[in-house]
């Protein structure tokens, strides 16, 4: 079925949230929160979706600092986090490139992933641009830990990483991801080639499955005309003709 | 008699606020008043200590841009689907401002420190990120009621703000502020030593007369001053009262590339008092 990449990334990520109670979706996450919206969508048990950036997305009554309660609670069983560097460890950075503070680059900050990604049990990295500049051997900065030594308290952080190219699976056990699959169009000495960091693959790793057309058809539904609330750009951008 | 904290205008409002102030401001989503950075920028307000409520935006851009700051404690600063924050980008590279990178949660939690009164506030994550690594004012303690075992935990001190400066939909003529379900606001004001607010419209009713309305209200009890601000958070969004101003925005981010370009950009934008 023909789809626009950011179809692809949406299914993609919408299935590895089967099994979640409760989603939450952060600022700047427009594929991430439609991922969210199409797996309640597509869910046998209720599914809650907290986006945090839309005003009538979600169920907070004290302002953003119920999610993070909440996720301590381990009310919330699935989050996304991006970066601008991200390293074979699971290691985040999404304050900027060079030497702290005065780098090369400077990216927002680290927003609430420093304490999420310990909270959540299931963080799923996001970050279309799959290149060296992003995925590297070590982070310039830990915005957040992708292991963490024994007796610190942690009940989550990150299970997948997902980019333009190929989908990874992160195993806690050896601390490394693992190529779960490569999207139509890619391949595998693409992926290695924009890669900074080592990961396990197979010769023969599998191709990312399309969205069928039943799946097709809720995101470019219910699921554009809800997004648009929180990101009206983006909205506008993939969805034009549900404008 | 009752005393009212209602004043005439933003200019007035902004005047409380003294070069070298701690001041805490909303994340540019809820309730940044920008009306009243425009005021601050006017009045040619100097080394201010920001704190962001967690993250911010525009606000701050403006506000680091305009040479108004010494230092910003964030956890983030971005101008959403327009992209990075340019002047605060450029400052911090430059090393002209100094910034402390926190997380929101700790952010929240200091500010809720400072309204229970205690000194520190213990929070969950954070250990063996180089946000912690930077921050030699956070420390990790072992949990003095850890079951078994050692159980290291992060300790925060308090945040305190000389004040809080925030837009809200509406307010009443006797100084109360209606917040609705944008709580954090209320912990803003209750760490604040001031809290300093514009509103859309300054009612005749008493916010706090009605149950439904008292809920979502901070009272005056927190509030040392309120000015009428129509549009007081353009040319952001504000709630479901108005839109992002995109045009003026795409325009702003194009200007503010440059040194020189925000100069301009700020001219215009800040030369006339705000339409109140």
């Amino acid at each position: 079925m023909q789809c626009l990449p950011e179809e692809l990334l949406i299914a993609t990520i919408a299935d590895l949230l089967l099994g979640c109670r409760t989603v939450a979706v952060g600022v700047s996450s427009p594929i991430p929160g439609s991922a969210a919206l199409l797996a309640r969508a597509q869910s046998s048990q209720p599914l809650r979706v907290e986006l945090l950036e839309s005003l009538h997305g979600n169920s907070f009554t004290r302002g953003s600092v119920e999610l993070f309660d909440r996720a301590a609670q381990g009310r919330i069983d699935a989050f996304f986090l991006g970066g601008g560097q991200i390293d074979g460890l699971g290691n985040i950075n999404l304050v900027g490139a060079g030497e702290y503070p005065a780098g090369s680059v400077r990216w927002p900050g680290s927003f609430g992933s420093s304490y999420l990604y310990f909270l959540v049990p299931r963080v799923i990295l996001f970050r279309e641009e799959h290149s060296r500049r992003v995925l590297v051997p070590r982070v310039d900065f830990v915005s957040a830990p992708g292991v963490s030594e024994p007796g610190v308290f942690r009940r989550g952080g990150p299970y997948a990483l997902i980019t333009s190219k190929a989908a990874f699976l992160f195993d806690a056990e050896n601390c490394r991801f693992r190529l779960s699959s490569i999207h139509p169009g890619h391949t595998l000495e693409e992926v290695l080639d924009n890669t900074g960091f080592e990961f396990d693959y197979t010769a023969a790793p599998a191709e990312t499955s399309s969205p069928s057309a039943a799946t097709l058809a809720t995101i470019r539904g219910s699921v554009a005309g809800e997004i648009a609330a929180a990101y009206p750009q983006f909205a506008a951008r993939v969805f034009p003709r549900h404008q | 008699m009752t005393e009212s904290n209602v004043v005439d205008s933003i200019d007035e409002l902004v005047a409380r606020i003294p070069d070298g102030a701690r001041l805490a401001l909303p994340k540019d989503s809820a309730g940044a008043p920008m009306g009243a950075v425009r005021a601050l920028i006017r009045r040619g307000v100097r080394d201010l200590h920001l704190i962001t409520v967690p993250t911010s935006g525009l606000a701050t851009d403006l506000l680091v841009g305009a040479g108004s700051v010494a230092s910003v404690e964030t956890s983030g600063v971005s101008l959403g689907e327009f992209g990075g924050a340019p002047r605060f980008n450029a400052a911090v590279k430059q090393g002209t401002i100094a910034v402390r990178d926190a997380t929101c949660p700790a952010i929240y939690a200091g500010l809720q420190a400072a309204e229970k009164g205690i000194p520190f506030i213990p929070l969950r994550g954070v250990i063996g990120s180089d946000v912690l690594a930077y921050r030699d004012d956070w420390k990790v303690i072992d949990n003095p009621f850890a079951p078994h075992g050692k159980d290291p935990l992060l300790v925060l001190p308090a945040i305190e703000p000389e004040f809080a400066l925030f837009h809200v939909r509406r307010a009443d003529r006797f100084g109360n502020v209606w917040i609705g379900v944008n709580g954090e606001l209320a912990i803003m004001a209750h760490a604040a030593a001031h809290t300093l607010v514009t509103a859309e419209e300054i009612v005749d009713d008493d916010l706090m007369a009605e149950e439904g309305t008292a809920a979502g209200t901070v009272p005056a009890v927190y509030v040392t001053a309120v000015a009428q601000a129509r549009k007081g958070a353009w040319p952001l969004a504000f709630l479901d009262q108005y839109p992002a101003d995109d045009r003026h925005l795409a325009n702003y981010v194009r200007a503010a590339r440059s040194a020189e370009g925000f100069d301009d950009y700020l001219r215009h934008c800040t030369e006339s008092a705000d339409d109140t």
